[in-house]
């Protein structure tokens, strides 16, 4: 058997091709939920981090740290396989969700905080001296300007996110490894795993170089 | 006789050991053009961003703008309203149009409709003398076109009182002028400029009343001719010996 009919096998790829499309589509909604749930998380996470009373900013702050320090893989084995002894019972899909979110959340929050506190005190001071609430000095003011230095380091968290939703096949989701691992035990070739591979660069390859793009022309705003 | 706008008693504040601020005593009639110099780290600008709760000042004393105590809480957005600011960076919004930077605050805090605080705002940078400038972002002005702008910014609030921060001391030479002739024009408008300056010869011509500070201290204050010409402390005459024959 030569290399090329072992792992590009156009007809076992042709045949697993629509298992492969369906787990890409479980990929993008876990990963695509999880993404808008951490942006979520994170902003709020941040803020309060930065500008909530004392007694709230500690837990928070531990919070942040335990989340990134905590492997994903453990947690999401822990959030499937453990709280269902204490009775909380999720689904493969809102486990590799809430795990990715709770995770993601903890990256973002720090992202944000970074962003704002690259702001110029100034604009801080120049708001509050006409009057401005705190709501609208963060609305007008601080995150629009915050954004634009956020969104290289972002979307590299997007694309972590993305990397990780294939730990969820640990937890029996179906998405595009777990179908990929699964047509390759059926058609007795490994050439879905390098379809799954193919099909992963595809999509992320792009937002890499985005990312690059963004840095570029950010880095020479800042020469 | 004048109504008190500002009313500083007593005021000391700390930075760890160091009094930034110690017993301040001021009252400010309305209308009133008040410059305060002093050598660098004198406490003029601590002194200024009090007023507006910037800076706190909660070691001891009490401020108030037209009776309003200035403090933490429901009535400093209040105070806020009355008191605009100019910084010595301007401090734009560098996100924003000029003209969305003079509109932002009247729409956000007084409510004003869009269309009202645009004619107001254009209004405005006509009078400090921009008016053709009201599309571009601050990033494309001069220093001294930006810190105009600021000047209308704070203008759009028609606030009471008006603070400058060393307004004139982040600008090349040749636009210091072009900022003090907007200023001048100012006083005597009947709003109450506290100016923080090095520009003697501004203070000297369209200061009502000249404090001089040193060390966290009110040293001296009377008319530009008393603090220019007859000082009596002689650390007022050691500071503008210093800076006016140099």
């Amino acid at each position: 058997m030569d290399l090329f009919e072992t792992f590009f096998n156009v007809p076992v790829f042709i045949r697993t091709f629509p298992l492969l499309m369906s787990g890409l589509v479980v990929t993008l909604q876990i990963g695509v939920t999880s993404i808008i749930a951490g942006l979520v998380l994170g902003l709020c996470l941040s803020l309060l981090r930065m500008y909530a009373p004392a007694w709230l900013r500690l837990p928070v702050a531990v919070y942040i740290d335990i989340f990134r320090s905590i492997p994903l893989l453990v947690l999401l084995i822990v959030v499937y396989y453990a709280l269902p002894f204490v009775g909380i019972r999720l689904s493969p899909f809102l486990s590799a969700a809430v795990s990715l979110t709770l995770v993601s959340g903890a990256y973002t929050a720090e992202i944000f905080r970074a962003g704002i506190q690259a702001i110029p005190s100034g604009q801080f001071e120049a708001s509050r001296a006409l009057g401005l609430s705190y709501k609208d000095m963060m609305i007008d003011v601080v995150l629009p300007q915050a954004i634009k230095i956020v969104i290289p380091p972002l979307t590299n968290n997007c694309i972590n996110v993305m990397k990780d939703t294939a730990l969820a096949s640990v937890v029996a989701m179906p998405d595009l490894l777990k179908q990929a691992t699964q047509a390759q035990a059926l058609a007795a070739n490994p050439t879905p795993l390098i379809g799954a591979a193919i099909i992963y660069l595809a999509f992320l390859w792009p937002l890499v170089a985005l990312v690059s793009r963004f840095e570029n022309r950010l880095g020479r705003r800042g020469a | 006789m004048m109504r008190n706008i500002i009313e500083i008693e007593n005021v000391t504040k700390h930075y760890g050991a160091f009094a930034a601020l110690s017993d301040i005593d001021l009252t400010i009639g309305e209308g009133e053009v008040v410059c305060v110099i002093g050598p660098s780290g004198s406490g003029k600008s601590t002194l200024i961003r009090c007023i507006n709760l910037l800076e706190t000042y909660c070691d001891q004393g009490s401020i108030r703008v037209d009776g309003i105590p200035v403090q933490p809480g429901p009535t400093l957005g209040q105070v806020r309203a009355e008191v605009g600011m100019v910084f010595q960076s301007f401090n734009l919004f560098p996100h924003m149009s000029v003209l969305k930077n003079v509109m932002l605050a009247p729409m956000r805090v007084r409510k004003t409709p869009a269309a009202e605080a645009a004619a107001k705002a254009r209004e405005l940078l006509g009078r400090v003398g921009i008016a053709e400038q009201a599309d571009k972002y601050p990033g494309h002005l001069s220093g001294g076109q930006q810190q105009r702008v600021a000047i209308a910014r704070a203008l759009a609030m028609e606030p009471r009182v008006l603070l400058f921060d060393e307004p004139t001391s982040a600008l090349d030479p040749e636009m210091v002028g072009e900022v003090l002739d907007v200023m001048r024009q100012l006083a005597g408008t009947g709003v109450t400029m506290v100016v923080v300056t090095h520009e003697m010869g501004f203070a000297r011509q369209v200061a009502d009343r000249v404090i001089f500070m040193d060390g966290g201290r009110i040293v001296e204050t009377g008319t530009p001719a008393q603090i220019f010409d007859t000082p009596k402390e002689e650390r007022t005459r050691n500071f503008l010996s210093a800076v006016l024959n140099h």
